[in-house]
């Protein structure tokens, strides 16, 4: 019961990294039909600007450092994937493929500046000594970042559903991942929509990247690609362009590979997941909430 | 093809099978002589992944089909034919055979539920499948494939002619002759009734399968025969290496593929071996030229991106993706037009 508790929840706070993800990469191809590749990116930038940010306040009590770490990393993520939006993605509107490649180069190149400048060795994060202590939760003894992730996910979840719902703005990405020419046809900017929902994803990856370095205590310039293929696997099983169904599959997702990955032998757990995959798509080709066809 | 571009590309064949008989050095360009062990290496590993630009080309530029799970077929060539030579001490012919059962039945398998997806989706689950072979390589299941360290290439049942650094030069031609062979197999196949179908797939599937076709056969065929093609790349690389190393297998290496085939010409053959040449070398020159003086003492804000081959190649992938799509293939083609 004790392994149990602790595998599980340790399986959703990795399930909240990938929705952190996920949902912003859902998003874009819902409504652009881009597969942003860069997004790995975004959240290793992020993630090395939060730990730097997080040194040049060395002085100041954990806390506050960590929390103007995670600032620095959501701002980091939000500016960087908006700059990309603008610069990069826009002048190639209507060329599908191309938007994808420009991407692709954004994450090689970006990826290795950081490799070149900060070495490809873990950097360790620095957390307020309550984050790193446990809490008992059915005998379990728990990692409270573990929880603070779960937390914090959900809010965020929370969050989005909030803006997609009640806002004016959420209605227009909620009508344009249904038919984008409609929108248009209506007098209505899709233009900023789209430079709206970079942003946001942006925003949570970075969130995800200084997340990520709490959770697992360490940030490496390799990471962000490995959860982004991870991510990818999530958007699909969710259905592309939910993000209801993003969260249920990042929890099914994470929580399958921590199981499995503590009873099967090591990378088990992984490779069910791309098993996962292909029966999904064999029985549902749209997903957990796409119409299937 | 003019008589003129014939007689030019005769005579480059020509210097490059004389090549290791050519002791010039061209100082700049190569380190050491022309007929050097490393040159020739150099210029071997050239032709391999001037061919697995091909052979990616093949499904990418002709079919329209943008998969990124190519690196698992090439890594199949490598890894089948190391196991079964270094692990179990097979004969290089029978590895070989079955190196090329497995790198038929895979994209077979694979292939048939990928096809399943189009465009972007299609994209997203080659990817997925590429990564679990990424992660069974990286487990090292069983002992067999050495996880993070690789394999060295070794038994007794290799050919003497293909071991050791006086050898290079086999090398050498065996991969020119497999960039040869590809490039014809390549050509006879998009120039072949099912190859003018695939172009036909690539500009507008609805209207093939309206016309009685059923694209997604074409598809496949296309796709198995890309990947069996790859392998077969993959067997000279491990030749020419030495060994399996767990690079091959991962995303990044699908990425570095894309990169060479756009930076050569997306749908023209010879462009895509131009791009993959073109990447080899770069990749190998920038990692050099890092090394050298002038690049060291240069201050951080210009060391740093300059001793990063994959930064200046995603830049230059960048560049070329928004301001020359045809790649450099087609900034030629526009020189000689």
């Amino acid at each position: 019961m004790t392994t149990f508790a602790l595998l599980l929840i340790t399986g959703l706070g990795l399930g909240a990294l990938y929705f952190l993800i996920a949902a912003g990469l859902s998003l874009i191809w819902g409504l652009m039909r881009v597969l942003n590749f860069a997004h790995g990116a975004f959240f290793t930038v992020a993630a090395y600007a939060g730990w730097s940010a997080m040194r040049l306040v060395s002085g100041a009590s954990p806390e506050v450092q960590w929390i103007v770490a995670v600032l620095v990393a959501v701002a980091v993520g939000g500016v960087f994937a908006t700059l990309t939006e603008i610069v990069l993605v826009r002048p190639l509107y209507a060329r599908h493929v191309g938007q994808v490649l420009v991407t692709v180069g954004l994450a090689l190149a970006a990826i290795s500046l950081v490799q070149g400048s900060f070495g490809s060795d873990p950097k360790t994060v620095q957390l307020p000594g309550w984050m790193t202590a446990t809490t008992t939760i059915v005998g379990a003894n728990i990692p409270n970042t573990r929880l603070l992730v779960i937390v914090i996910a959900a809010l965020v979840f929370g969050l989005l559903l909030f803006f997609l719902r009640r806002t004016r703005f959420g209605l227009i990405v909620r009508a344009g991942v249904e038919n984008r020419a409609m929108v248009q046809a209506l007098g209505i900017d899709v233009q900023r929509a789209f430079t709206l929902v970079f942003a946001i994803g942006g925003m949570a990856a970075g969130l995800a990247g200084m997340l990520a370095g709490t959770y697992y205590g360490t940030i490496d310039p390799g990471r962000g690609t490995s959860m982004l293929i991870f991510a990818f696997i999530v958007v699909i099983i969710g259905g592309l362009g939910s993000v209801t169904g993003s969260a249920l599959a990042a929890v099914v997702v994470g929580v399958l590979q921590q199981f499995l990955n503590f009873y099967g032998a090591a990378g088990v757990g992984d490779f069910s997941v791309v098993l996962l995959l292909a029966v999904v798509l064999l029985v549902r080709p749209g997903g957990f909430s796409g119409a299937s066809g | 093809m003019t008589p003129r571009v014939r007689i030019a590309l005769a005579v480059v064949l020509v210097v490059l099978v004389a090549l290791p008989a050519i002791g010039v050095a061209l100082p700049g360009v190569f380190e050491g002589a022309l007929n050097a062990p490393g040159t020739l290496n150099l210029l071997g590993l050239c032709f391999v992944f001037g061919a697995l630009a091909l052979t990616y080309d093949l499904v990418f530029g002709y079919v329209g089909l943008l998969s990124f799970g190519h690196a698992l077929y090439f890594a199949t060539g490598v890894y089948v034919t190391a196991i079964a030579v270094t692990r179990w001490h097979w004969s290089l012919a029978a590895a070989l055979a079955l190196t090329a059962l497995v790198s038929v039945v895979l994209p077979l398998v694979l292939g048939a539920v990928c096809l399943r997806m189009r465009d972007i989706p299609f994209a997203m689950v080659t990817l997925a499948f590429a990564q679990a072979g990424s992660i069974l390589v990286a487990q090292n299941p069983f002992g067999l494939t050495g996880g993070e360290e690789g394999l060295a290439l070794g038994g007794s049942s290799l050919p003497a002619g293909l071991i050791g650094v006086a050898n290079t030069r086999n090398l050498y031609w065996i991969a020119l002759a497999l960039l040869l062979v590809v490039y014809a197999i390549a050509w006879v196949a998009v120039n072949s009734p099912a190859g003018r179908v695939w172009q036909a797939i690539r500009e507008n599937e609805r209207r093939v399968s309206v016309l009685g076709l059923n694209p997604y056969l074409y598809k496949l065929g296309a796709f198995v025969l890309s990947a069996f093609l790859a392998s077969a790349t993959g067997v000279v690389y491990l030749l020419l290496q030495g060994g399996a190393n767990p690079q091959v297998t991962t995303a990044d290496f699908t990425l570095a593929l894309l990169v060479m085939v756009v930076l050569g010409g997306v749908g023209t053959l010879w462009g895509a071996v131009l791009g993959g040449v073109v990447y080899e070398y770069l990749d190998f020159r920038l990692i050099s030229l890092a090394n050298t003086g002038t690049v060291q003492s240069l201050p951080g804000v210009l060391r740093v991106p300059l001793s990063e081959p994959l930064f200046l190649l995603g830049v230059l992938f960048i560049v070329l993706v928004l301001f020359v799509p045809g790649g450099l293939g087609g900034l030629l083609r526009r020189r000689t037009a």
